[in-house]
């Protein structure tokens, strides 16, 4: 009796220990989150006039916007993503669907996770080798090639985690009705794991949208507004990037408004993706 | 177990053995099934009911390293034959789980899906042919007023006769029911066996069961399997009432399994 009070009580000490600790590692977190936003929140409202999204980055001195590094980050995101996405979800598919035979799709595995924890730098001095080097000149073209190499694996990684989730009773189910494989995975699995997907290429659109490294070597910036993507292009981390090192008052709170931009909109984007796959859940 | 008192067979195996890996999981299994019976597989879990069953429309072909040998004749033709064409069997062997399956589309593409992998049908005629399934499988009623919405919305005994029509729409020989009430309310475990009842008029059905109570409700001919052997087969009546072997008996009574 003495001995099974003594297990109890040192069982509620480690749990009580155990439980604190959590607690504590949450709250130091949050600690940093919470002054990061409310730091964030503090300079860059009051920098986000309407002025930022109607006129061009300015010399330095001068009042302007940032309309122009909106534009070329939104243009070299979504470039960067059209061309991810496809690619992404086809190896990805490969992966789940076919790679269960052979060496091709573990050696796939093994790179892709490379590629995925690969600093976004090497993947940006990478394209300058290539491509920038080669046409002699910055362009939004290479930015976007850039940011759809950071695209692919993480879209890779979320196709065959969410294909794999799907029930293997699924296929046989479809395959017992005669379907053939391209039929199974085109009508059912993919459909099955759609909202899984589509909320991986989302997180990979939050993920190159704050991008640095990669748009520095590649698509540097343009201080003009410009619409042409074989041309250096504005973009907003680069001009954060550039603003916020500066002497310049002005440019410091462009360089705060721009920060404040592409948060919310990372912040959408994790929302919309955690709302897609919640109801995706539910449904199933 | 004689296989010759089975008059009219529509499948019979014969030698056949089941690999998986190098684990043997049938055991030269000779069996027939009778045409437009319902033929039950019963014995305790792992003793290779649901094996055999799969190797009727070759399920197993999904997986690498599982493999079947001797044969498997349905209307006399061997179907684990290389040459046999893997669509035209399952188009002639339809098969439903243990867990309701239901596709993420439509209830009514649910259904026409199947059909059009064998028919290009009018958009009447497809209409039609979603209605006899879901008729057939005793769903129309609850379903007619919403056929677009989404099969995942059903309920898991509607779901389970989706999987039914689904299956039937293609209009098969032979029907192959995995442990179709397992996952099942008894309300509706009730309602699928009435419909077992009713569908063995058109198709040869072979059911693989937990169940005892459920294989001698709605069985003609009972299989017992015992670690991969056909321990017997018999009419069902025959088999819970007076069973020849020493193993069925314990089994059937309880005092094993």
């Amino acid at each position: 009796m003495n001995t099974m009070l003594n297990l109890y009580t040192r069982r509620r000490i480690v749990n009580a220990v155990g439980l604190s600790v959590s607690v504590l590692a949450m709250l130091f977190g949050l600690f940093w989150l919470c002054w990061i936003l409310l730091t964030l929140l503090d300079h860059g409202l009051p920098a986000l006039t309407p002025v930022v999204f109607a006129q061009m980055t300015p010399p330095p001195g001068n009042s302007g916007g940032l309309l122009n590094a909106i534009a070329g980050s939104v243009m070299m995101t979504v470039v960067g993503t059209l061309i991810g996405t496809p690619i992404g979800i086809l190896a990805g598919t490969y992966l789940a669907e076919f790679g269960q035979r052979g060496w091709m799709a573990p050696l796939t595995r093994f790179i892709n996770d490379v590629l995925l924890s690969a600093p976004s730098i090497v993947i940006g001095l990478f394209v300058y080798e290539m491509y920038v080097v080669r046409v002699k000149h910055f362009s939004g073209w290479a930015g976007a090639f850039a940011l759809s190499i950071l695209v692919i694996p993480v879209v890779i990684r979320t196709t065959e985690n969410m294909l794999r989730l799907v029930p293997s009773t699924l296929r046989e189910a479809a395959a017992a009705l005669g379907a053939p494989q391209w039929k199974v995975i085109n009508f059912v699995t993919l459909r099955a794991a759609r909202a899984g997907i589509i909320t991986g290429v989302m997180l990979a659109v939050a993920r190159i949208s704050g991008e640095t490294a990669p748009l520095l070597f590649t698509a540097l910036n343009n201080q003009f507004w410009s619409s042409n993507m074989s041309q250096p292009m504005a973009n907003l981390p680069v001009v954060i990037f550039q603003f916020a090192m500066s002497p310049y008052d002005d440019w410091q709170k462009l360089a705060w408004a721009g920060a404040l931009l592409i948060t919310l909109s990372v912040l959408t984007l994790n929302i919309l993706a955690r709302v897609l796959f919640r109801q995706s859940a539910t449904t199933h | 177990m004689n296989i010759e008192s089975i008059t009219n067979p529509k499948i019979i195996i014969k030698d056949l053995n089941f690999y998986y890996g190098n684990f043997r999981a049938l055991k030269d299994i000779n069996l027939s099934i009778a045409e437009k019976m319902v033929t039950a597989f019963i014995g305790p879990s792992g003793c290779g009911k649901s094996t055999l069953l799969r190797t009727f429309n070759r399920m197993y072909q999904l997986y690498p390293k599982q493999k079947a040998t001797g044969e498997i004749l349905l209307d006399g033709a061997n179907i684990l034959d290389s040459k046999q064409d893997l669509n035209m069997l399952r188009a002639k062997i339809g098969m439903v789980f243990q867990k309701p399956t239901p596709f993420p589309m439509s209830i009514y593409d649910n259904i026409a899906f199947g059909v059009k992998l064998y028919e290009s049908l009018s958009k009447h005629d497809m209409e039609a042919r979603v209605e006899w399934a879901l008729r057939k499988a005793a769903l129309w009623t609850e379903v007619k007023d919403k056929l677009k919405q989404s099969g995942t919305g059903l309920s898991g005994g509607q779901q389970q006769r989706l999987c039914i029509a689904r299956a039937i729409a293609v209009k098969p020989q032979v029907l192959l029911l995995d442990e179709p009430t397992s996952a099942l309310d008894p309300i509706s475990t009730a309602h699928i066996e009435k419909l077992i009842d009713e569908l063995k008029e058109d198709f040869t059905i072979v059911i693989v069961t937990h169940n005892m109570q459920q294989a001698a409700r709605i069985s003609d001919y009972t299989a017992y399997m015992y670690l991969g052997d056909l321990i017997e087969l018999g009419e069902t009546s025959s088999v819970f009432t007076n069973p020849k072997r020493k193993e069925t008996e314990d089994y059937i009574t309880g005092r094993f399994g």
